[in-house]
């Protein structure tokens, strides 16, 4: 989904505040704690119950803030579909990866509604494969409760005049981990 | 909304009541990685990497594995690639999506690396962000944003100091801050 979470790129924002703070309050500490231990989810099903949030608390609420609104959420719904099964998201698979490095690829335009882990600013981009990562469960799939539809990973390089046009830093360049099906041979 | 301190009261009851954790398991946790992980683990590897070239070797080319060496690794560890700074390069690490981080190497992340500001602008404007933050690069110095999007955790090299041949491992590991192996900083020489 494009939801508020997807923020790479987006404009309007100020400086970075160096505040060094792990937890700032001890409820924060709490909700760390029970995300770790008590959370029935699988992993893609928490980040998708925090990407749930409305757009104005995501911003509001801080970032345990919203881990708790998904650890509540998460508890109401009780979805047996989205339980964890492994602490893992590696799995072995029999398929080769389809890129191989230095493959030149573009990022499928793809208009997720749930769960994703394709950020909005590289969509419909073209990189080129800089790693070749293992298989890992698809986030897509995974966080609904669809299966774990295991696939290769792959590390693409974008320049950033390729993303961000001719207001991007000339020198430099954006690294995004990919899963295989957000992506297609760029011709 | 009422106060998120009485919800959390709240909820970790609920849990509770559900059996799925004690109130000892969670301080256990909290504990662990509050005291037990940090950035020192980090810089160990940083260190040992500068001192060993064949180590330097072994992590760049699996950084778990080589991490796992020196006794690091689980959640948010499980596949770690280090990226290397290099005359002329320089990496940096964010994740826009939400803001994962090597917990194994480097403890929780500050509040900064989970802002918005960091999220939404590093990957837009990164010179000018490190800037802010206080490390200037020269223009030519290409910088290599790496957006953790997926299960792999980044941790970033940093270049050894000049004038440090003669400092051993316990002097070095001072040297190698939180910040350059996020990459918003470098290594600095001692004062």
């Amino acid at each position: 989904m494009d939801g508020i979470h997807d923020l790479g790129g987006r404009q309007g924002f100020g400086r970075v505040e160096r505040d060094e703070t792990t937890f700032h309050e001890d409820w924060e500490r709490r909700v760390f704690g029970l995300a770790l231990t008590a959370r029935e989810a699988n992993t893609d099903a928490f980040r998708h119950a925090i990407e749930r949030s409305a757009p104005e608390r995501y911003l509001a609420d801080g970032y345990f803030g919203r881990w708790l609104g998904a650890i509540e959420r998460l508890a109401r719904e009780a979805d047996p579909s989205v339980r964890a099964t492994s602490p893992d998201a590696l799995r072995a698979i029999e398929r080769s990866p389809i890129f191989s490095a230095g493959a030149a690829v573009r990022v499928r335009d793809l208009f997720t509604v749930g769960h994703t882990r394709l950020p909005g600013y590289v969509r419909g981009r073209s990189g080129t494969i800089a790693r070749v990562h293992p298989a890992f469960v698809f986030p897509d799939t995974n966080a609904h409760g669809r299966g774990e539809n295991p696939q290769h990973v792959y590390a693409v390089r974008f320049e950033a005049s390729k993303l961000f046009g001719d207001t991007a830093d000339p020198a430099s360049a954006v690294h995004v981990d990919l899963f295989e099906d957000y992506l297609e041979a760029a011709s | 909304m009422s106060d998120p301190a009485l919800r959390v009261e709240a909820l970790e009851a609920l849990l509770r009541e559900r059996g799925l954790v004690s109130s000892e398991t969670i301080d256990a946790v909290i504990q662990h990685y509050e005291h037990d992980v940090g950035p020192l683990n980090g810089a160990r590897v940083v260190v040992r990497a500068w001192t060993d070239p064949a180590f330097r070797t072994r992590l760049l080319e699996d950084g778990t594995a080589a991490i796992a060496e020196l006794g690091f690794g689980g959640p948010q560890g499980e596949h770690m690639v280090v990226v290397p700074n290099e005359p002329g390069i320089h990496n940096v690490v964010v994740c826009t999506l939400c803001s994962c981080y090597p917990w194994p190497v480097l403890g929780l992340p500050p509040a900064w690396y989970k802002s918005p500001e960091y999220r939404a602008r590093v990957v837009r404007e990164p010179r000018q962000v490190l800037d802010e933050l206080g490390l200037s690069l020269e223009p030519g110095v290409e910088i290599r944003v790496w957006d953790s999007s997926a299960e792999i955790r980044y941790l970033v090299l940093p270049e050894r100091p000049a004038g440090t041949e003669s400092l051993d491992a316990e002097q070095l590991i001072e040297l190698v801050s939180r910040d350059s192996m996020i990459g918003v900083a470098h290594a600095e020489p001692p004062k």
